[in-house]
């Protein structure tokens, strides 16, 4: 089974080689992307169904046994995390068919597109902390270039922020992982569960603790750390912002998600009310941040702040119902924003700007598209019945449980204000007329590549509602991966095998380490 | 020698913060550059510095016997060391570019992405350039 397992990182990376290989004709490259997006597609959503059905999947990279070797994980969390992307990579590759014309600049795009997926998919499946850094280092490298593609003075002006900080985040995770190593002696996730309860130190073990909250946070722009995300996500094309937004930050709190249960479970209640501060925070500041703005893209950039505020308050409960709550809100997040981010930039061709005040008569004079927005800008501010309803549900419901009253109101005010901002430009971009300075609308686009942009829109719009109206499968499918994540009993067990993770008795001189 | 180098990991670290406080993008790449170093010798560091016999297998066991040195700790820099070169390249041809379109190296005065008159105008066109 382990070809499942390694094939969402093989396929993506295979087709980015093969692509940059192919440069020289449009029409290969092209060919080669929508190939490799729908088998990675088909690879995710089998790995999906046989973890659902006989649960954690493992590969033992080379033969070698757990605690040695490179393993990688799919559980229930990773596995439809992995098909998410799958989801949004298809979803993109199709709509840069029909975004960026030939020759523009997709002789780099769909390489780099995979190249990012790639990463993404890497992330979710390591089994060691230090293969999640050189995943994220991938994802990264990937997405500086995808930033970039085109030069123009703004992206490069938002690539040196997003570089800048990005850049320090994972310097000051390798460090961490380093003391880590230096603390406990193992990099497998699975091992360095057993084994921090043996650390002597644990105030060390804390402080550790603290220099990941930092490196992940800020890729997962959480409060303080945000900064380079509206400064750089409204700069490159719509394709390219629409994947960050939906998976990039993503990647930051699944990560958060992954060593706040597996690893550092010392001292929940120093560590995790810090994550709750950092909720709330991010929850207000992102959607205030929203509010002021007057540029479509900017305004979706800062409500992603606002919302990882969400996914990071059902960590920080650490209950299994607000994880569960974080994990179905993840799901519907990575669907609706990147969906969202498409509806901007078909409205950017069919209205010539993503500026709200020169943008208008959208309702009138594109009917689809109003609908379109419709579904999943109100499926993010929570309307019954979309997907987002249940998201916010589910984690103010988990708040209430665990009497963090607080919490629970300001998800609840942070979600009107999002109704405020989706509703801002809901009166500005398809209500109103369009207004007379801004001059007549770009010549319509041809049929086909009218098709090409709406078509991914209408699908994820429709999964949108799927989620919303038939809600028992993915609740069943974020309510066992919170159980797994609250019990990593079954995950140790499946890393390292029965025996071993009985075996509390081994010596850690065996391996080395800071023992010597 | 491990406090030495401890000192010495604290010394980088603080040059590398000193230097990315700068609104000079170049001074950034080179705490950048600093930050990974001291992260590298930290790893090293956390192995433990003890002389040892080299981690081999005899033939027919299966475990190294007692008092191998420890190899992860270099294996890790090194694929660190890699990444950081790339990265290291990536920002200072970025720093180039940036300093050919915006005519500048103060991250201050770069407001292509995000115009003075913030949350104003948009995207895509260059903005005041100080």
């Amino acid at each position: 089974m382990s070809w499942l397992v390694v094939g969402p990182i093989l396929v993506p990376l295979g087709a980015a080689v093969i692509g940059f290989a192919a440069r020289g004709s449009d029409r290969t490259q092209r060919a080669v992307s929508l190939a490799a997006a729908l088998g990675l597609a088909a690879i995710a959503a089998t790995l999906l169904a046989a973890v659902w059905n006989n649960g954690i999947v493992v590969a033992q990279m080379g033969g070698w046994p757990a605690p040695f070797g490179i393993t990688l994980v799919a559980d229930h969390l990773s596995a439809a995390m992995v098909a998410v992307t799958a989801l949004i990579g298809l979803a993109t590759v199709i709509y840069a068919f029909g975004d960026i014309r030939r020759g523009e600049i997709s002789y780099a795009l769909h390489p780099l597109l995979h190249a990012l997926l790639a990463g993404v998919c890497g992330a979710f499946l390591a089994g060691d902390i230090f293969n999640l850094y050189v995943w994220f280092e991938v994802m990264l490298i990937a997405s500086f270039a995808l930033l970039i593609l085109g030069g123009k003075p703004s992206q490069l002006d938002g690539a040196v922020r997003y570089a800048a900080l990005s850049l320090i985040a994972t310097t000051l995770l390798l460090s961490g992982i380093g003391l880590l190593y230096g603390l406990t002696g193992t990099l497998n996730m699975a091992d360095l569960h057993l084994r921090v309860q043996d650390v002597e130190n644990q105030g060390l073990l804390t402080a550790v603790a603290i220099v990941f909250i930092f490196a992940f946070g800020l890729k997962a722009a959480v409060f303080p750390l945000f900064f380079w995300l509206p400064a750089s996500y409204h700069t490159p094309r719509t394709a390219v912002s629409a994947v960050f937004s939906g998976l990039l930050t993503k990647v930051g709190v699944y990560a958060l998600m992954r060593v706040f249960t597996l690893i550092f479970t010392q001292d929940v209640g120093y560590t995790h009310e810090i994550l709750l501060w950092v909720a709330g925070l991010t929850m207000v500041t992102g959607v205030l941040g929203a509010a002021s703005q007057n540029e479509l893209r900017r305004i979706l950039s800062f409500h992603i702040i606002s919302q990882i505020g969400y996914m990071i308050l059902g960590l920080a409960l650490f209950t299994m119902f607000g994880l569960l709550g974080g994990i179905f809100y993840v799901i519907h997040h990575i669907i609706v924003k990147a969906n969202l981010f498409f509806v901007a930039g078909a409205a950017n061709r069919l209205g010539g700007s993503t500026e709200l005040t020169s943008l208008g008569g959208f309702y009138r004079h594109a009917p689809v598209l109003a609908v379109l927005f419709f579904i999943p800008a109100f499926s993010l501010a929570g309307f019954p019945p979309l997907s987002g309803f249940w998201a916010k549900l589910l984690l103010i419901q988990a708040a209430i449980e665990k009497q963090e009253f607080v919490m629970a109101g300001v998800a609840l005010a942070v979600g009107l204000l999002t109704v405020y901002s989706m509703t801002k430009i809901w009166l500005n971009a398809f209500w109103k007329a369009r207004p007379e300075e801004s001059g007549p609308p770009p010549p319509p686009l041809p049929a086909a590549r009218r098709w090409l942009l709406l078509g991914p829109i209408a699908a994820l719009a429709t999964i949108t509602l799927t989620i919303g109206l038939y809600v028992r499968p993915f609740y069943v499918l974020a309510e066992r991966a919170a159980d797994e994540l609250m019990n990593p009993a079954s995950y140790v067990e499946a890393v390292l095998g029965a025996d071993n993770s009985g075996d509390r008795a081994r010596q850690p001189a065996d391996l080395g380490g800071a023992e010597e | 020698m491990e406090s030495i180098l401890s000192v010495l990991v604290g010394v980088l670290m603080a040059a590398s913060v000193y230097l990315m406080l700068s609104r000079n993008f170049v001074r950034f790449v080179f705490g950048l550059t600093l930050l990974s170093h001291a992260a590298n010798l930290l790893i090293f560091l956390s192995g433990g510095l003890t002389r040892g016999h080299s981690p081999l297998i005899a033939p027919g066991e299966v475990a190294p016997p007692a008092g191998i040195a420890n190899a992860v700790p270099q294996a890790l820099m090194l694929t660190a060391i890699v990444i950081s070169f790339s990265v290291l390249a990536f920002a200072l041809v970025l720093a180039f570019r940036t300093y050919q379109e915006l005519e500048t190296v103060d991250t201050d005065e770069m407001r292509a992405a995000e115009p003075a008159t913030f949350g104003g105008s948009g995207s895509g066109r260059p903005g005041v350039l100080g």
